[in-house]
C-alpha cells in the first residue's frame, strides 16, 4: 500500500497591520485590544486591501516558482462559526494570486520535488477559548493576513511531509514572509491523506486532518493515520471521505464529519473589494527584491570564504545566522576562522537560547575582532573561548573584556622563564621522561606552565622555553 | 420669514409667529436665514422638535430622537457661527435613515435583531455632513434592513404618508421621505438599493437622489446588497438635493468601491435650461402596467421639458423585462452574506441556545422579520452548490446586458425620463399578501442600481386623489450634472412644491395662531 499526502499550509504574514483594516497585526496582546468595527464585523464596516500582504504572497509565489496571476480577486466563503466576525471569510476561490510551483525537499538519500497547486490570501479567524462556564473569543487575530499554500498529493509518507514543512519554513523565514513562530501559530496545516494499492492505482478516498499546529504533531498524526487506513483497507473496509481531528495526547485521529455534512461555502465574488490588478512592472520590481535562497547561498559562501560545504550548509540554513557569519567574515577577512567559531561555540550556545541568533548579545563586529585578537596572538584559544561566552551572554567589546579580565596572552619569554624554571624543578620525573624521548611528557609540562600562568601563557613560547631549559631529548 | 429679517427680541410676538414658519423652509432657505441671523440653529432645532412632537404620532417617521443632544449640537453650531467658523451646512438639521451609523446613536435598521446596538463610529456620509456643520437629528423608520417598498416591514411601527394617512409612504426609506414631506426635518438621508430613495420620494412628493454607484462612500451604511447600495438625500427641492449630493460625493479610502472622481458641480446647472439637450423615453417603460394617471402626469412632464427646449426621442432598453428577476437574485445573494453577521455574538439582541448554532438559530429566528428571512433563504438558495451557475452567474451576465442597454442609450441622449413608480402611493396591506406585486413597485427603479448609473425622483403633479406622482430622471454614471440640469429646469417651470400635504398646513396654522 502507498500513501499520498497533500498539505494545505496556513501561514501568518509578517505585516504591520491586519488584512483589511488598520489594526496592528501583533501577537501576545491582552484579548480584544487590537480590534475595530472592520475586524469585529460591525454593521456598515468595509474591508480595505492590505497591499503589503499582496506583496508578501506574490514574493512567496516567486520563491516557490509559481505563476503570478496579475488579475485576481477575492470571494466570500460563507459559514457560521463564532470565531468569524462576519460569518463569512474573505478568501480567494477561483482566481488565487499564485498558481503552480514546486519546492525541493531533502531526504536521507535523495532530493524530491513537491508540486505546489496554488497560493492564495485570506483573513485569519478569531481565537476561541473554552472555560468551565462558557467560552471567550479573542478577536486580536481576527482579520490578520493568512496565506494558504496548497500542494499536490506528492508526499508518500510522514517523513516527506515533515521535510516539506521544514523546507517551506526555511523559505518563508528566508524571504521575510513570516516569523514562522510555531508556538504563536504562525504556521498551521491541514493534511489530506489517502492510501492505494500501487502507484498506478487511482487515489483512494481523501481524509482530511484539520488544524495541525506543530510539525512533530503532523508527523505523528500522519504515521498514525496512514497505518490506520492501511489496516482498514486490508481488513476489507472502504475508507470514507471524511474530516478527522488529531488528538495529540491520545495519539489517535477520530472522525469529525463525513462528506455528506461537508460545508457548502457558497463562494461568490466579494462585492466590497475591487478585483486586484497588478502590473508586470510592479511584480518585476518585487522580483528584484527577492533574497538569495539557502542553496545558492551555500555555494556562494563556499566559493567566497573557502569554508567546507558542510559548514556552509549549516550556516546558510538560517538567514539570520548566515547574515551574521557573512558580516563577521567580511569585517575580519578570515572566513574560515569565523566559520569555526560559528560551527562550534556559537551553535552550542545558540542551542541554549532556542536557536534564535536574535537572542544572542554578540555582534558580528565583536566576533570579527575576537578572531583578529586570536590571530594576532593577543589571546590564546582558551581565553578566547571565555571571551566569546561573555560576549554571547552580555555583549560588549572583546578588547575591553580582555583588558578588564586580564586575559591577554603572555608571550614575553623573560616573563615566562620563571614559571618554566619552577615547573622543571617541581616535575623532575616528567623532565626525565622527556629526555628519554617521551613527547607526551613535554605536553604535560606545557600544561603545567599554562596552569601556573592561569591560562595566559602563549603555549608556543612555553614549549620553546621548556625545550631550551631542559635541552633536546 | 422672507419678508424681512427678524432681528427683534425673543419676547416679541412677531418673532414667535415667524418661528412657526421655520420648518417650512427648504434646507437652502434655512441656511440663508441662519447666515443672515434671522434665526439661530437652536431656533431651527426647537421648531423641528416641536413639529415632530406635534405630528409624529400620526406619521411615525422617527424611531429615535434625542432632543437634548440635538439642542446641544445646535448650540454648538451657533457658537461656531459666532466665532466666525462654519461649514456649508452650519446649523442645518438633517435626519438619518436608521441604516446609517451615527456614533453613540442606535442603528436598528428597522429590525429587532439590532435592538440595543449603539454605533461606535460615524458613517463617512454622516461625518461629511457633520464636518460641514450639520446638526444630526434623529433616526428614521424604514423597512427592516432596507427590504421593502412600503415601510410595512419595519419591526417597530408603520410610517404613514403625509398626503394621506391611509396610504404607505413607500420604502424602504419611508421615514426619510415622510419626515421631509411633513416638514419634520429640513432634509434627510436615505439609501437606495433598488429604488428605496426614489420610490418613497415619489410617493411622498419630495426630491430623492440615488447617486452613481461609487459616488458616495458606503462606509457606515449597514449593507443590504453591497454592489447596489448607495446613500442619497431626500429633500424639499432640487437645490437642497444638489447641495447635499455635492457634499456627500467623493472618494473615501475606507470604501474600496468609492470612486476617486472629484465631487460634481451641480448647482452651476441651475439656469442652463434644456435647450440643446436630448432626453430619452424608454419604450419598455411605457408598455402598460402603469396607472393611467401616473402615465398622464409623466407625459405632461415630458411636454414641459420639450417646451423648455429639450429634444425628446424614444429609446430602447431591451433587457428591462429581466431586471426584477436579476435584481432579486443578486440583491438577495449579497444580503444572505451581509446579514450573516447578525448572530447575537458581538452586539444586538441575543436569544439563548444550548450551543453556538442553536443560539444563532434562536437569535435569527426571533430577530428577523418574514421578508428578511424570505430574502436570506432566496439568496442562500441561489448561491448554493449546483445552483450558482443557473442563478447567480446568469444574473451577473444579464446585469452586464442591462448596463450595456444604458451605455448604448446614453450615446443618443443625455438623460432618460420615466415614471418613478407604476402607481401613486397604495394603501396599507394592499400588497403585503403578494411579495411579487410588492417587488413590481420597483420595476422602474431597479435597473438604475443594476447599471450603476444615477437617478432622481421629483414631484410632477398629483393624482385626482391628491397623491403625489414622481418623475424619474436617469443619467449616465458620474454625470449627475445631467439629471440636475433637467430637474432644475423642470422644477422652476412647475413649482409643485407649493402644494403641501394637508398635515403640514394644519400644524403650521395651529402653531402660528
Amino acid at each position: 500500500m502507498i500513501a499520498s499526502i497533500g498539505l494545505e499550509v496556513h501561514v501568518q504574514l509578517k505585516t504591520r497591520t491586519k488584512m483589511f483594516c488598520g489594526c496592528p497585526n501583533q501577537f501576545g496582546v491582552e484579548p480584544n485590544r487590537l480590534v475595530c468595527p472592520v475586524c469585529l464585523g460591525y454593521p456598515g464596516a468595509l474591508p480595505v486591501m492590505n497591499a503589503e500582504a499582496i506583496r508578501l504572497t506574490v514574493m512567496t509565489g516567486m520563491l516557490l516558482g509559481c505563476r503570478i496571476n496579475l488579475t485576481n480577486k477575492f470571494d466570500r466563503k460563507n459559514y457560521f462559526y463564532p470565531d468569524q466576525a462576519k460569518n463569512y471569510q474573505i478568501s480567494q476561490y477561483d482566481q488565487p494570486l499564485c498558481l503552480g510551483g514546486q519546492l525541493e525537499i531533502t531526504l536521507k538519500d535523495r532530493v524530491k520535488t513537491v508540486r505546489i497547486t496554488r497560493i492564495h490570501l485570506e483573513e485569519d479567524v478569531a481565537k476561541n477559548t473554552h472555560f468551565a462556564d462558557g467560552s471567550g473569543i479573542d478577536f486580536n487575530r481576527a482579520g490578520t493576513p493568512l496565506m494558504e499554500i496548497v500542494t499536490e498529493p506528492d508526499m508518500d509518507n510522514e517523513d516527506e511531509a515533515f521535510a516539506f514543512l521544514t523546507a517551506l519554513k526555511q523559505v518563508l523565514a528566508y524571504g521575510g514572509i513570516s516569523d514562522c513562530n510555531l508556538e504563536q501559530g504562525n504556521i498551521r496545516c491541514d493534511i489530506n491523506v489517502s492510501v492505494r494499492p500501487t502507484r498506478e492505482s487511482p487515489l483512494g478516498s481523501k481524509v482530511e486532518i484539520k488544524n495541525m499546529n506543530t510539525f512533530r504533531g503532523a508527523h505523528r498524526a500522519l504515521a498514525h493515520e496512514i497505518h490506520r487506513q492501511i489496516r482498514e483497507v486490508q481488513r476489507g473496509t472502504v475508507i470514507p471521505q471524511e474530516t478527522r481531528r488529531w488528538d495529540d495526547d491520545a495519539g489517535v485521529t477520530s472522525s469529525m464529519r463525513s462528506k455528506e455534512y461537508a460545508h457548502d461555502y457558497r463562494y461568490f465574488p466579494e462585492p466590497d473589494l475591487l478585483p486586484v490588478s497588478l502590473t508586470q512592472e510592479q511584480v518585476d520590481g518585487w522580483r528584484a527584491m527577492l533574497p538569495e535562497m539557502p542553496a545558492a547561498r551555500r555555494e556562494r559562501m563556499v566559493r567566497e570564504y573557502g569554508i567546507p560545504e558542510y559548514d556552509a550548509g549549516v550556516l546558510a540554513a538560517d538567514r539570520a545566522v548566515a547574515d551574521f557569519f557573512e558580516q563577521a567574515a567580511r569585517q575580519c577577512g578570515k572566513g574560515k576562522a569565523v566559520s569555526n567559531w560559528m560551527m562550534t561555540e556559537m551553535l552550542r550556545l545558540l542551542a541554549e537560547v532556542d536557536g534564535d541568533i536574535g537572542n544572542a548579545r554578540i555582534t558580528p563586529t565583536a566576533l570579527a575582532e575576537l578572531v583578529n585578537l586570536v590571530d594576532a596572538k593577543t589571546i590564546n584559544q582558551p581565553a578566547a573561548k571565555e571571551v566569546f561566552a561573555l560576549l554571547f551572554a552580555s555583549g560588549g567589546d572583546p578588547k575591553a573584556i580582555v583588558q578588564e579580565k586580564g586575559l591577554a596572552q603572555v608571550s614575553d619569554s623573560s616573563a615566562l622563564q620563571g614559571l618554566v624554571d619552577q615547573v622543571v624543578a617541581e616535575n623532575a620525573r616528567s623532565v626525565e621522561d622527556y629526555r628519554k624521548g617521551k613527547e607526551a611528557a613535554l605536553q604535560f609540562l606545557i600544561g603545567q606552565v599554562m596552569k601556573l600562568s592561569r591560562g595566559k601563557a602563549n603555549p608556543q613560547v612555553a614549549r620553546e622555553l621548556l625545550v631550551a631549559t631542559i635541552g633536546a631529548p | 420669514m422672507r419678508r424681512r429679517a427678524a432681528t427683534n427680541s425673543f419676547l416679541s410676538l412677531e418673532f414667535w409667529s415667524n418661528m412657526a414658519e421655520l420648518h417650512q423652509l427648504t434646507l437652502v432657505e434655512t441656511l440663508d436665514a441662519l447666515a443672515r441671523g434671522d434665526c439661530s440653529a437652536e431656533d431651527v432645532a426647537r421648531r423641528y422638535l416641536e413639529r415632530i412632537a406635534a405630528t409624529d404620532s400620526a406619521i411615525g417617521a422617527f424611531l429615535e430622537l434625542d432632543p437634548e443632544q440635538v439642542l446641544a449640537d445646535a448650540r454648538a453650531a451657533d457658537a461656531k457661527r459666532r466665532r466666525g467658523e462654519g461649514g456649508r451646512l452650519l446649523g442645518a438639521p438633517i435626519a438619518m435613515k436608521d441604516v446609517l451609523n451615527v456614533k453613540g446613536a442606535s442603528c436598528t435598521c428597522g429590525s429587532k435583531i439590532l435592538r440595543g446596538y449603539r454605533a461606535p463610529y460615524d458613517a463617512t456620509a454622516v461625518a461629511r455632513l457633520r464636518a460641514e456643520g450639520a446638526v444630526i437629528m434623529g433616526r428614521l423608520n424604514m423597512d427592516e434592513f432596507a427590504m421593502g417598498s412600503s415601510n410595512e416591514n419595519s419591526a417597530y411601527h408603520p410610517v404613514r404618508n403625509p398626503y394621506d394617512l391611509s396610504k404607505v409612504p413607500g420604502g424602504s426609506s419611508g421615514g426619510s421621505a415622510a419626515s421631509v414631506a411633513a416638514d419634520q426635518i429640513a432634509a434627510s438621508l436615505g439609501t437606495d438599493t433598488g429604488g428605496s430613495i426614489r420610490q418613497p420620494a415619489s410617493f411622498c412628493g419630495c426630491v430623492g437622489v440615488k447617486p452613481s454607484y461609487g459616488r458616495v462612500s458606503r462606509y457606515g451604511l449597514t449593507a443590504f446588497a453591497s454592489s447596489l447600495d448607495q446613500i442619497g438625500p431626500l429633500t424639499k427641492d432640487v437645490a437642497d438635493a444638489a447641495l447635499l449630493t455635492e457634499i456627500l460625493s467623493g472618494f473615501d479610502p475606507a470604501d474600496s468601491t468609492s470612486v476617486p472622481a472629484p465631487a460634481p458641480e451641480l448647482r452651476a446647472n441651475r439656469d442652463q435650461g434644456l435647450a440643446g439637450m436630448t432626453l430619452g423615453l424608454p419604450r419598455e417603460y411605457f408598455q402598460g402596467g402603469m396607472d393611467p394617471e401616473v402615465e398622464q402626469r409623466v407625459r405632461e412632464a415630458v411636454e414641459v421639458c420639450r417646451s423648455l427646449g429639450a429634444e425628446i426621442m424614444e429609446i430602447s432598453l431591451p433587457h428591462t423585462e429581466y431586471a426584477i428577476a436579476t435584481y432579486y437574485i443578486i440583491a438577495t445573494a449579497e444580503a444572505s452574506a451581509n446579514l450573516a453577521r447578525f448572530d447575537g455574538v458581538r452586539y444586538g439582541a441575543r436569544q439563548p441556545g444550548a450551543d453556538p448554532i442553536a443560539m444563532y438559530e434562536a437569535t435569527r429566528s426571533a430577530g428577523f422579520g418574514n421578508e428578511v428571512k424570505r430574502r436570506i433563504i432566496l439568496g442562500t438558495y441561489v448561491l448554493s452548490s449546483g445552483y450558482y451557475d443557473a442563478y447567480y452567474l446568469r444574473a451577473q451576465k444579464v446585469r452586464a446586458l442591462i448596463r450595456r442597454d444604458f451605455d448604448q442609450a446614453f450615446q443618443h441622449c443625455q438623460a432618460i425620463l420615466t415614471p418613478a413608480t407604476p402607481s401613486a402611493a397604495f394603501g396599507f396591506g394592499e400588497k403585503t399578501g403578494d411579495p411579487l406585486q410588492m417587488y413590481l413597485s420597483d420595476i422602474y427603479t431597479v435597473t438604475t442600481n443594476l447599471a450603476g448609473i444615477c437617478g432622481m425622483s421629483l414631484p410632477c403633479g398629483f393624482t385626482a386623489g391628491n397623491l403625489p406622482v414622481g418623475l424619474q430622471i436617469l443619467g449616465p454614471a458620474f454625470r449627475e450634472e445631467h439629471i440636475f440640469r433637467v430637474a432644475y429646469a423642470y422644477e422652476q417651470a412647475t413649482r409643485w412644491r407649493a402644494k403641501r400635504p394637508p398635515l403640514a398646513v394644519a400644524e403650521a396654522g395651529r402653531a402660528a395662531s
